[in-house]
């Protein structure tokens, strides 16, 4: 705990108290618990990081080392649609740069950003295990393979009504 | 125990199996040069990431390079430490070390201190390739009353993060980040005023770089000294005498009590003090508080909060307000030696020398960083006047000598200045762990039985051992004393009171290694523990060499019970003397 006051909903209280318990309130869980927790709100911001910490019984700080160690975890939220760019070595070698490039043109936003509208937020991953696909994009669930710039625009226009 | 042979530099040796080669070839008087490897030993406080791999060796048959501060010895091993492919990669290290690392070494404060430095300097580094390709980090500095962080000079050898959460289990600090942005610090990066740190400075005594310092306050010192409408008083704490000699190139170990008060004096302070008197005045006041606690305990009174705990250490009274809010009851109401001196000296004493309080700047000399943050706690402040003024640590003080062009192994030996520097040899044993109980059981056995202590060293509460218990016979009745420091070593006595399963009646506790001598504001040790208890040692000797070694013998402390205070716990005692605690810890609300 860090001496700052936290203020968190009951609910969202009661939801990480049951994640931690489910992995027996063990500190070497934490990584688990921090995945399940992101899963469930879909970001790590502080308030949550502390209540982690408090039912882990370990300090707020080494909770935090964990979270900005590890590229997976986020402490801002996703959009509801959120983009991942394979940037490993298959991707990379095959133009996975220009079409991030083109993400970023199109979407007016930084690796790392979510934009305005909470639809859309970008990111870069290594390798998805597709790299006979590559350049590989992945929009929440969904692959998309073979990918070039050109092909931006169509992936975001399925998106345009949900 | 099982053995195993191995030739390190064409020597052979035998060592224990599972020693290091680091610590193999050290027996052998080779000096593999570490950085974030940090070992104190007989305190059972290690660093061994194995992260910076400065003290890399050449291991013949392995592949790669071993890290010889993590890297135990095997039967037959052949190791050389300074082969050519040893010195190259070495040198590649500290160069990637130093290649993001901020050049500004003529103005950082840990400039000719510095382990970093040292290490360039003995590596023979003279150009830095690689820098274009580095990015800096750019994180802001961050001031707190003790101690100031300058993240961008971090290295990553996780030394302080080590001493503030295996030792002192504080959990303020860890590593974050990853890449250049890698660096040491308190969660979401908040300031280090507004996480759990207790300010025991710990993180400063053993940060190789200048990532982490004190708050420096020498130059308000040297105002305060040059301004003509102040009286200038200071005061110098019990650990300082024993360790300030080692700024000057002395011996550890070397008491410099008398050097001291000299050098104070040509400073220009217009009386030098000692703390020593204000810790006998503080075993007058916790002790009485011990007994009166006791004499109800035995009498059957079952609200009274017992085991008693000792609360001189600033650092300490800031884990539990953290860590114990619930516990706030159970230590000794009394202040510190520091803030009892502030208190007399800003009434009783201006008073005598007929100084207005605002006029009156009271300097404190403490081995202690944590002691800066309590100097400016509301509670010890009038109409926004501290009682104490400035805390400067036994290396500010060094610098103080050194600007004024002091030669201090010339100075004479002299005197404290009457009537706050006369003391006790119970007041000198509160630098070392132990010491402030041992003091006040010579002064509770002799008040509570009315007998004379034939002996006065109570050995069995000495020693270096984490948390120490001893029962002393208190004319037929038993009393359980118990002594931890570190406040890892704290925390599991407060967990058994706690849980009902303490059996002691009064606690000791210091926030640092041995006690204030091992202080975060002491001349740094650079991981020598052989300099802890040389300073131990010298505290000891002081002691021994005293006439008056009994708290309640110090005829100035008798004469300031009859002038002005009354008794000890006396209503003018509890307003100047006594305080209370505070609920700090952190909430989860609903919101």
């Amino acid at each position: 705990m860090s001496r700052i006051k936290v203020k968190v909903k009951e609910k969202d209280l009661n939801t990480i108290k049951e994640i931690c318990k489910s992995f027996n309130n063990e500190q070497g869980e934490l990584i688990n618990v921090l995945h399940k927790t992101q899963e469930h709100f879909g970001y790590l911001p502080a308030e949550i990081q502390e209540v982690v910490a408090q039912e882990l019984e370990m300090s707020v700080a080494k909770v935090y080392g964990v979270v900005t160690f590890y590229s997976f975890f986020t402490m801002k939220p996703k959009g509801k649609f959120p983009i991942s760019i394979c940037t490993g070595t298959a991707c990379y070698v095959r133009g996975a740069e220009n079409v991030l490039a083109e993400f970023k043109r199109q979407l007016n936003i930084e690796v790392g950003e979510t934009t305005e509208d909470g639809k859309f937020s970008l990111s870069c991953l290594r390798c998805v295990g597709a790299c006979g696909l590559a350049p590989v994009v992945l929009v929440g669930e969904k692959t998309y393979g073979r990918v070039s710039p050109e092909g931006v625009k169509d992936i975001l226009a399925e998106y345009n009504d949900k | 125990m099982e053995k195993v042979k191995l030739t390190i530099d064409n020597k052979l040796i035998e060592v224990e199996k599972g020693t290091t080669i680091y610590k193999a070839a050290k027996q052998l008087g080779i000096d593999i040069p570490v950085l974030c490897y940090m070992n104190l030993e007989d305190l059972g406080i290690e660093n061994k990431p194995g992260g910076c791999r400065i003290c890399v060796v050449e291991v013949e048959g392995r592949r790669n390079l071993a890290p010889s501060c993590s890297t135990d010895c095997a039967e037959g091993m052949v190791v050389n430490t300074h082969s050519i492919r040893v010195i190259n990669a070495r040198r590649t290290v500290m160069e990637f070390i130093l290649s993001d690392h901020p050049k500004d070494c003529l103005t950082c404060a840990k400039s000719g201190n510095c382990e970093l430095q040292d290490m360039a300097v003995k590596l023979g580094i003279r150009e830095i390739p690689g820098q274009e390709y580095a990015a800096m980090s750019t994180y802001k500095m961050d001031f707190s009353p003790s101690l100031i962080r300058e993240l961008d000079k971090c290295i990553m050898c996780r030394r302080c993060e080590m001493m503030c959460n295996d030792f002192q289990t504080v959990g303020a600090l860890s590593a974050f980040k990853r890449g250049f942005e890698a660096a040491v610090g308190p969660a979401f990066e908040m300031d280090i005023e507004d996480s759990t740190c207790t300010y025991c400075g710990q993180c400063v005594a053993v940060c190789p770089t200048g990532a982490l310092t004190e708050k420096d306050h020498t130059r308000e010192v040297i105002n305060a000294l040059s301004d003509p409408t102040k009286t200038v008083i200071v005061q110098t704490a019990p650990a300082v005498r024993a360790a300030l000699g080692e700024e000057f190139g002395l011996k550890p170990g070397t008491l410099v009590t008398g050097k001291m008060v000299a050098a104070l004096r040509r400073l220009g302070f217009n009386y030098v003090f000692d703390t020593d008197f204000a810790a006998d005045l503080t075993i007058m006041e916790e002790g009485t508080e011990l007994l009166g606690r006791l004499t109800k305990h035995l009498n059957g009174d079952k609200e009274v909060k017992l085991p008693i705990l000792t609360s001189c250490c600033p650092a300490w009274v800031n884990f539990f307000e953290h860590n114990f809010p619930d516990m706030k009851e159970i230590p000794s109401t009394a202040r510190s030696p520091q803030q009892m001196f502030g208190a007399i000296a800003k009434t009783y004493f201006a008073d005598k020398i007929k100084v207005k309080r605002e006029d009156l700047v009271v300097i404190s000399i403490m081995p202690c960083l944590a002691k800066k943050y309590e100097a400016q706690r509301d509670e010890f402040k009038v109409d926004g006047n501290p009682d104490v003024d400035f805390s400067l640590s036994t290396r500010e003080l060094a610098h103080l000598i050194k600007q004024a062009n002091l030669d201090f192994k010339s100075l004479p030996d002299e005197d404290f200045d009457k009537p706050l520097g006369e003391s006790t040899g119970a007041a000198v044993i509160f630098g070392v762990t132990g010491g402030v109980i041992e003091a006040a059981v010579r002064t509770a056995y002799e008040l509570q039985t009315g007998k004379k202590l034939e002996r006065v060293e109570f050995e069995q509460l000495r020693g270096m051992e984490s948390i120490r218990k001893a029962t002393i016979d208190f004319n037929g009745t038993p009393i359980n004393i118990g002594i931890a420091h570190g406040l890892g070593n704290a925390r599991k006595l407060l967990e058994d009171i706690k849980a009902g399963k303490s059996e002691f009646h009064a606690i000791e506790i210091m926030a640092c290694p041995g006690g204030c001598i091992g202080g975060g504001g002491q001349p740094l040790h650079h991981s020598d523990s052989s300099i802890l208890k040389a300073r131990t040692k010298a505290i000891f000797a002081e002691d021994e060499a005293k006439v008056l070694r009994k708290s309640h013998e110090n005829p100035y402390i008798i004469k300031l019970y009859e002038e002005f205070l009354g008794k000890p716990m006396s209503e003018k005692a509890h307003h100047l003397l006594h305080t209370h605690y505070f609920d700090k810890s952190g909430k989860i609300e609903i919101s």
